[in-house]
């Protein structure tokens, strides 16, 4: 068995404080300027790392002397993290790169979510359809509280809206930053929970989106079967468009979090697993969270206007978004082939 | 469940930093809540002036503002101050990297994205069951993330000279039993004997005289003293010349002791 030592305390303190004073400084220039002046600099920091490791395992194995040691393992760690500085740090973040390039990137390497997101919520809106057709007054049952307007019947309420479409439009100006800042705050809730109950594995980010499904089915079916799909179209497309891309983006980044948890057919351990997506869902919390805003505006701005003469507009404006929003996604953040031959 | 967070780099070292434990990060998220309805207060007053210019907007500001401040607050502030809200540094926490790096944006971001179910069904519980039962004290957006809220500990230089017997140390007329001393203590005890004297106007007084007294006799048995230089000595000097025997060693012996 080793002997075991005690370190003389006093004058080991009195020799070392220097170099550990000046370790301290030097961590404080780089929380004010991010890096380093030079290799000499670089140098030097190395250095002094490596004498407060070094004290430390010292502390450690002669003095076990608590405060000593507490003082140094601090100062060890800010440096250890300063000196395996990961990513960008330092760079600064630049939005319309992140949002045109990283964005469109980070949701092509997890397609096959999106469209298990968009499959789920297709299934909730065949069953929500298939109800409906089945009796007309399963309708009481499936219409959320928060969609009181869709009690009538879909030619009711467009006859209600044309009718009333210059007197509306008035209305729906005046109240229309509140009810884009509800429709804003709410989808960006819906998104975001659907993503993060993905750490559950899945199950509730399922239900979301199968759910959300269901409602859609059956307002869509309720507006064709009634006659009213052109209305819908007019009134849904322009929106719907950016937000439901959103929401099933949202559940897209829940189900690549809830395949992290699960692991299955990935023989890395969690922390390693969590750590290879963490990046992309951040920027596709971010990427949705924007969409989300500008879906809010059209809403409010745009979709509530109703009127015979701008149909064909509003569904011109929402298929042409469609198309943009298929190109952006394939194309933008591409790189070149000669990048990808040579990382 | 551990109370430190120990990390051993690529180049061997090894060092640990103290975890948070659940009581000192549901103040902080208590603090910090109290601060975004304040901010959030402060700039629903302030939205008010934008009556003048739009009503319609104006009415529609305060539960922006809300969402926004809610939504932003830790992730901002976690980002700018490295992984700190006020409510953290108010309490001395700081989020950090579980492998003792740097924090990235993106464990920033998803931490707190995780929060939506952290808070679930309601006040934390979903967060603060993960935190009790977890080894390093994480709530799930932590897990996600790879993170853990560390403390910050209040770090000097250990002061000696407020606790030994200095010159005055009566076994200094004995280097023979000191050195005996010296081999059979280790340095868990050596630290135990020194944190005792630390602390002592923390102990109360019946505590103290317990501590200082279950100490004293054992190194008393260790490294017995002649009569002549313990005459006299109450429990706590005693303790104090061996602590001022084992730590520090005389002029000219500036070196790491062994037997």
């Amino acid at each position: 068995m080793g002997k075991r030592v005690i370190l003389d305390l006093d004058p080991f303190i009195r020799r070392e404080r220097p170099y550990w004073e000046e370790l301290e400084r030097a961590l404080a220039r780089l929380v004010e300027r991010e890096r380093l002046g030079g290799v000499d600099e670089a140098r030097r920091f190395y250095y002094l790392y490596e004498r407060a490791a070094a004290d430390l395992a010292k502390v450690r194995t002669f003095a076990a002397e608590p405060e000593l040691r507490a003082y140094l393992e601090g100062l060890v760690a800010q440096a250890y993290a300063r000196l395996h500085q990961r990513g960008r740090s330092g760079v600064r973040w630049r939005p319309l790169h992140w949002l045109t390039r990283e964005f469109p990137a980070a949701f092509r390497r997890h397609l096959g979510a999106f469209w298990l997101a968009l499959g789920l919520t297709l299934l909730g809106a065949a069953l929500g359809a298939f109800v409906l057709a089945q009796d007309p007054s399963n309708k009481w049952l499936l219409i959320p509280a928060q969609f009181g307007h869709l009690e009538q019947t879909p030619t009711e309420r467009v006859r209600a809206e044309e009718e009333a479409a210059a007197e509306r439009a008035v209305v729906i100006a005046g109240g229309a930053p509140s009810f884009s800042t509800m429709l804003m705050t709410h989808n960006t809730k819906v998104a975001l929970t659907a993503m993060a109950l993905g750490f559950l594995g899945g199950v509730f980010t399922c239900v979301i989106l199968f759910y959300n499904g269901v409602i859609l089915g059956f307002v869509a079916f309720d507006y064709i079967n009634d006659g009213q799909g052109q209305f819908l179209a007019a009134w849904l497309l322009p929106h719907g468009v950016p937000e439901l891309t959103a929401i099933f983006i949202g559940g897209q980044a829940g189900l690549v979090l809830a395949r992290a948890v699960i692991g299955h057919g990935n023989g890395q351990p969690l922390r390693q697993r969590l750590r290879l997506v963490r990046n992309d869902l951040a920027t596709l919390a971010g990427g949705l969270a924007v969409m989300l805003v500008f879906a809010g505006l059209i809403e409010a701005f745009l979709s509530q206007h109703h009127g015979p003469h701008l149909y064909a507009l509003k569904i011109a404006f929402g298929l042409m978004e469609l198309v943009l929003l298929i190109v952006f996604f394939s194309l933008m953040g591409r790189r070149p082939a000669h990048d990808r031959d040579h990382p | 469940m551990t109370t430190t967070l120990d990390i051993r780099t690529p180049e061997g070292v090894e060092f640990s930093l103290p975890l948070a434990g659940p009581a000192s990060r549901a103040a902080a998220v208590a603090i910090d809540f109290g601060v975004v309805l304040a901010v959030t207060w402060g700039l629903s007053t302030l939205s008010v002036l934008v009556t003048l210019v739009s009503p319609e907007w104006a009415a529609a500001l305060p539960a922006l503002i809300f969402f926004l401040v809610h939504t932003l607050y830790s992730m901002v502030l976690e980002g700018v101050w490295r992984g700190q809200t006020v409510g953290k540094r108010a309490l001395g926490l700081r989020v950090v990297d579980a492998r003792g790096l740097t924090l990235q944006p993106g464990q920033v971001v998803v931490r707190n994205l995780l929060r939506l179910v952290d808070i679930l069904p309601a006040f934390y519980a979903v967060g603060g069951v993960a935190v009790t039962c977890t080894r390093h004290c994480q709530r799930l957006g932590d897990l996600a993330a790879g993170t853990v809220v560390v403390r910050r500990t209040t770090v000097r230089e250990p002061r000696l000279d407020a606790v030994l017997a200095g010159p005055h140390n009566s076994f200094r007329a004995h280097p023979l039993v000191e050195a005996r001393l010296r081999q059979r203590t280790s340095p868990e005890l050596a630290a135990v004997a020194l944190s005792a004297l630390l602390r002592r106007d923390a102990l109360e007084p019946s505590a103290r005289l317990r501590v200082f007294g279950a100490l004293a006799g054992h190194f008393r048995e260790l490294a017995p003293f002649p009569a002549e230089a313990t005459a006299g000595l109450s429990d706590e000097q005693y303790l104090r010349n061996v602590v001022e025997s084992v730590y520090r060693r005389r002029a000219g012996h500036d070196r790491v002791g062994g037997r």
